[in-house]
């Protein structure tokens, strides 16, 4: 039995904790690029006191499988990583990440902690696929979930509208079968 | 050009609000049978008693109100005035202009007589012509060949197939994400 099921090669998943997720959403969202990489609303900006509210009502709707992204070098907090159960009877899952710390970006912690979450995913939650969907415009976000075995499945078109044009949005999703054939399976 | 195109009926049918003192009622017989419940939703199906139904308007109507994303409609029969089945435009983004759409009929004896064409009509022109949307989406699980048919007919294109992203009856399906856009669905128009 795998009892490190968290940690991957450059960071580990740890506990969400509303108090600590605030106040690094409260920063991180001053990037709006980093908000728009993240969401299809409008870029906004929250307080802590409104973020600590929000999350903690949300908790069990949005963040039942959420966790932070800590490097294991010094256990900074570099992002989150979530899972959103579709429903239990189809075994099926959405999965978001984003990295908050701009200066983190490119270096590999992303495609580590999706890793990771997969592994949590096919072998802690018995899941039969993860979904994701992707904006054109986050070719890093796409070449990273690429690195991790999701094949692409669709394009919903002109989906988003940004700077004064529509773009579309990629799908893309991987079966626990084809996982289990990575190299590096648990 | 006028603006007097009615928005909320057809020949056959109309759009209207929730009635809690019949409706209830009908849609928990609706809840018994597993086809109407599997096409319509990924939840595993069970009977629903009049209370679970109305406990679900309270949500929808409360939602309705306070997110401003959702714009859900009872369909009856106009020479009946009978509930006939669901429809809705949901999951809208605002700055985007965009939203998906859903609709079910409830009993066999009121399905492929046309009314689910009627339904989507006025669902895209409400959509396009009301809430000025740019695109329109709606996820179909493979098995639900009625619903597929139908949309294709209104010009929907397949864009996502997520591969057995669905479970039924020991087996899994694709589920197909489909898109129109206002300006192809303009051009449909005669």
């Amino acid at each position: 039995m795998n009892t490190e099921l968290l940690k991957g090669n450059l960071v580990r998943l740890g506990a969400f904790d509303p108090e600590i997720a605030a106040d690094l959403f409260a920063r991180w969202n001053a990037d709006s690029e980093y908000q728009r990489l993240l969401d299809w609303e409008p870029a906004l900006r929250f307080s802590k006191k409104a973020s600590r509210e929000w999350l903690e009502k949300n908790m069990d709707k949005y963040f039942e499988h959420a966790f932070l992204i800590r490097t294991l070098e010094d256990d900074r907090p570099i992002g989150e990583i979530s899972l959103s159960v579709v429903c239990w009877n189809w075994g099926d899952a959405y999965v978001g990440i984003g990295l908050g710390e701009r200066a983190d970006w490119g270096k590999g912690y992303g495609t580590d902690a999706m890793q990771i979450i997969l592994r949590y995913a096919f072998m802690e939650l018995d899941l039969h696929r993860v979904s994701l969907d992707v904006f054109e415009y986050n070719l890093r976000g796409i070449r990273s979930y690429e690195k991790c075995g999701f094949v692409v499945e669709g394009r919903e078109r002109a989906l988003l509208q940004r700077d004064g044009r529509r773009w579309d949005v990629i799908y893309m999703g991987i079966l626990k079968e084809d996982w289990l054939k990575q190299p590096h399976p648990a | 050009m006028s603006i007097a195109i009615p928005l909320f009926e057809t020949d056959h049918i109309c759009l209207g609000p929730i009635d809690y003192e019949k409706d209830p009622e009908v849609q928990a017989r609706w809840s018994n049978d597993a086809e109407f419940m599997r096409m319509m939703y990924a939840e595993p199906m069970r009977p629903l008693s009049t209370w679970h139904i109305k406990k679900k308007y309270e949500e929808i109507e409360k939602s309705m109100d306070e997110e401003r994303t959702r714009f859900f409609f009872h369909v009856r029969l106009r020479s009946e005035e009978r509930l006939i089945g669901l429809a809705e435009l949901h999951s809208i983004s605002w700055s985007n202009r965009i939203g998906s759409v859903r609709l079910g009929i409830g009993l066999p004896e009121d399905r492929h007589k046309g009314y689910g064409s009627e339904i989507l009509s006025l669902l895209l022109q409400y959509a396009f012509r009301e809430l000025n949307l740019y695109r329109l989406r709606a996820e179909v699980p493979a098995y639900n060949s009625g619903g597929l048919a139908l949309f294709h007919k209104f010009g929907f294109i397949d864009e996502v197939r997520r591969r057995e992203a669905a479970y039924r009856d020991g087996r899994c399906w694709d589920v197909l994400h489909l898109g129109l856009l206002c300006d192809e669905w303009q051009r449909m128009q005669k």
